[in-house]
């Protein structure tokens, strides 16, 4: 780990306002979308003498999900062009794995974060995410598609709008509505696990290294040691310098 | 006078049917099919013109709820017409031929008309131990099947065993029981599942096939879509119950009584295709969600197989037989949280000097 100096730490922009902006946005219709989701599954007993004229609790509840799924897609989907065009933190190149190094870093984050041993080379420390959490980022990307498919999968039926009924193959490839639905629950659950250990990481990560890793997500700023800057500087000039050469 | 073809029509009016019921009859099954008004004619024209289809229909392992149901479709001439030995020229369990006679009655048809005769199937075909499990005259079912599908023109494959295995493909499917695409290629083939399908299902299905001389429309699942397009869910009496809310929570308690939705008592009717709620049963005099029952989801691919028939959840062999998605989910976040907990713990151990390094350097500067 970098030692750094508390004097000399420098403010790195990391997380850009749409970045910003997904990330919550994201978080809320997740956690809307799980509570209603366990909600349709199992309701809770609710006794009434009402007519079932005069309550709609149920169809609100589904109501709900499906708005929450709609504004979930979206989000993702410009997510997704973010990763083209935002800044090299919020790049897909900083998810999908493209060469060797990107698997070193991953075995160095692995040593110093969850088995607690040194690790002499310091590349794993990046103001970004680092490489162990690209790579469950990008795991989740196929997560959240499974979500996206069943859940469209098992609405086409009642839907006349094109964009849910492109999805109208799903249970016939999966032998059935219950299997899709199994399905859909299957990535709930790796959704729910995936965020417990995420806010859990970011809090071990802002406590042991102090580099503002809670409130980047809000400001977008995070704290890196001097030497840290200067040396990513020197990468992307080289970068540069070889790109000019080619 | 299989030779001469006589139209349906006239075998109709041989039987005695007036005008009058031979219309009643094309338009109650157009409505079925889920044509227009204007079908009705349509129906009622190729029924005058069009010489009658012969129909070879194949029992193999099934229990003959699909032929039970089919002749109490609510109308008469559907059994009288379509079912009997006129327009049936081999079925095992109402031809009143036998043996040799009925294999050569069957051989006969399938030679003369090569290409046009509909193949109906119940059942399903055994594969394991080259198909002994089940044989008819000598013959194991798969090679019946095959032989029968070599000219024919399409081929229903009735009910849920059919079209996709029901009981005897449970796991662990002992005689390898397959349903009927899966062993026949390259024919148009159409399922009707349903454990057994509805009668007018049926009737609708083969009125299609035979009047107009195409299949009707169908879906991904080669389902037709005029008969299984609908879950049963979206199609529910008891619909607005669940929509507000209010659930029968045990089938003895006083919400069943006032006939709330069956959702918590398992009902499947919501990842459930077929048209119970529509057509119902029996005639139309009631279904199974009417009377107080939820729907088990028959005519689903591997019904047997997803969980209880009380529930909607599906479950995975290994873990018990009542653990699904939900219940594993939650061993993996009690675990998840365990892990957390340790890491925790772990980190303040391993990590405390270099936390403490950073507080101190912080001090020293605050001084400096
Ligand atoms: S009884 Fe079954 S099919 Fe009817 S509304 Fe309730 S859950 Fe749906
Ligand atoms: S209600 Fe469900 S289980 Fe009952 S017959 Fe209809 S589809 Fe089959």
């Amino acid at each position: 780990m970098q030692k750094s100096n508390a004097s000399n730490l420098k403010r790195v922009f990391v997380w850009e306002l749409p970045v910003r902006v997904y990330h919550w946005v994201n978080a809320l219709v997740l956690v809307v979308l799980v509570a209603t989701g366990f909600w349709i599954a199992n309701p809770p007993a609710i006794q009434s003498s009402d007519e079932a004229s005069l309550r709609y609790l149920m169809g609100w509840v589904r109501h709900i999900h499906f708005v929450s799924a709609y504004i979930f897609v979206f989000n993702f989907i410009f997510r997704l062009y973010w990763g083209f065009v935002g800044n090299r933190y919020a790049s897909w190149k900083s998810f999908i794995p493209t060469n060797i190094h990107f698997f070193e870093r991953i075995w160095s984050v692995l040593k110093v974060d969850i088995l607690m041993i040194k690790d002499k080379r310091k590349g794993y420390h990046t103001a970004g995410h680092n490489a162990m959490a690209g790579l469950v980022y990008f795991g989740m990307f196929f997560v959240f598609m499974v979500s996206i498919v069943t859940g469209f999968g098992l609405y086409a039926d009642m839907s006349t709008w094109f964009l849910p009924q492109m999805f109208d193959w799903v249970p016939h490839m999966f032998g059935g509505d219950a299997q899709v639905r199994h399905i859909h629950h299957v990535a709930t659950w790796v959704t729910i696990l995936f965020t417990v250990v995420h806010v859990y990481l970011v809090m071990y990560h802002d406590y042991v290294e102090g580099n503002g890793e809670v409130s980047s997500m809000f400001g977008g700023w995070k704290f890196m040691s001097e030497g840290y800057v200067e040396h990513t500087k020197e990468q992307q000039k080289n970068k540069k310098k070889k790109k000019e050469l080619v | 006078m299989v030779n001469q073809r006589p139209t349906y029509y006239e075998e109709i009016e041989r039987k005695g049917y007036s005008r009058r019921d031979f219309l009643k009859f094309c338009s109650m099954i157009t409505a079925y099919m889920g044509a227009s008004q204007l079908g009705i004619a349509q129906v009622a024209e190729a029924m005058e013109t069009t010489p009658r289809i012969p129909i070879i229909w194949l029992h193999f392992q099934e229990c003959t709820c699909c032929s039970e149901s089919f002749i109490r479709s609510s109308h008469p001439i559907v059994a009288d017409i379509l079912m009997d030995q006129i327009s049936l020229d081999y079925t095992e369990t109402l031809m009143a031929a036998s043996g040799h006679q009925a294999e050569l009655a069957k051989e006969e048809t399938m030679k003369k008309y090569k290409g046009e005769y509909i193949l109906c199937v119940e059942g399903t075909v055994p594969t394991a131990e080259n198909g002994v499990y089940c044989c008819i005259g000598g013959k194991t079912a798969h090679q019946v099947l095959e032989e029968a599908a070599e000219g024919a023109k399409a081929i229903i494959a009735w009910g849920t065993c059919a079209s996709s295995g029901c009981v005897q493909a449970a796991k662990p499917n002992p005689t390898t029981a397959t349903p009927i695409h899966k062993i026949i290629k390259n024919k148009p083939i159409v399922r009707v599942p349903g454990c057994p399908p509805i009668g007018e299902v049926m009737a609708g299905v083969v009125v299609h096939l035979v009047t107009f001389g195409t299949l009707p429309e169908l879906d991904g699942s080669k389902r037709p879509k005029a008969f299984y397009s609908k879950r049963v869910h979206d199609s529910c009496h008891r619909r607005p119950y669940f929509d507000a809310g209010l659930f029968v929570e045990t089938f003895d308690d006083e919400n069943a009584k006032k006939g709330y939705c069956l959702y918590k008592v398992g009902c499947k009717g919501p990842v459930t295709y077929n048209s119970c709620g529509i057509i119902k049963w029996n005639n139309g005099v009631s279904n199974p969600i009417q009377s107080g029952h939820g729907c088990f989801s028959c005519s689903e691919d591997d019904y047997w197989d997803n969980g209880s028939l009380y529930s909607r959840t599906t479950g995975y062999a290994g873990f018990g037989i009542e653990s699904d998605a939900d219940e594993v989910g939650k061993i993996a976040l009690g675990a998840t949280a365990v892990g957390i907990g340790a890491h925790a713990v772990a980190t303040n151990i391993r990590k405390r000097k270099l936390i403490s390094d950073l507080i101190d350097e912080d001090e020293t500067q605050k001084e400096s």
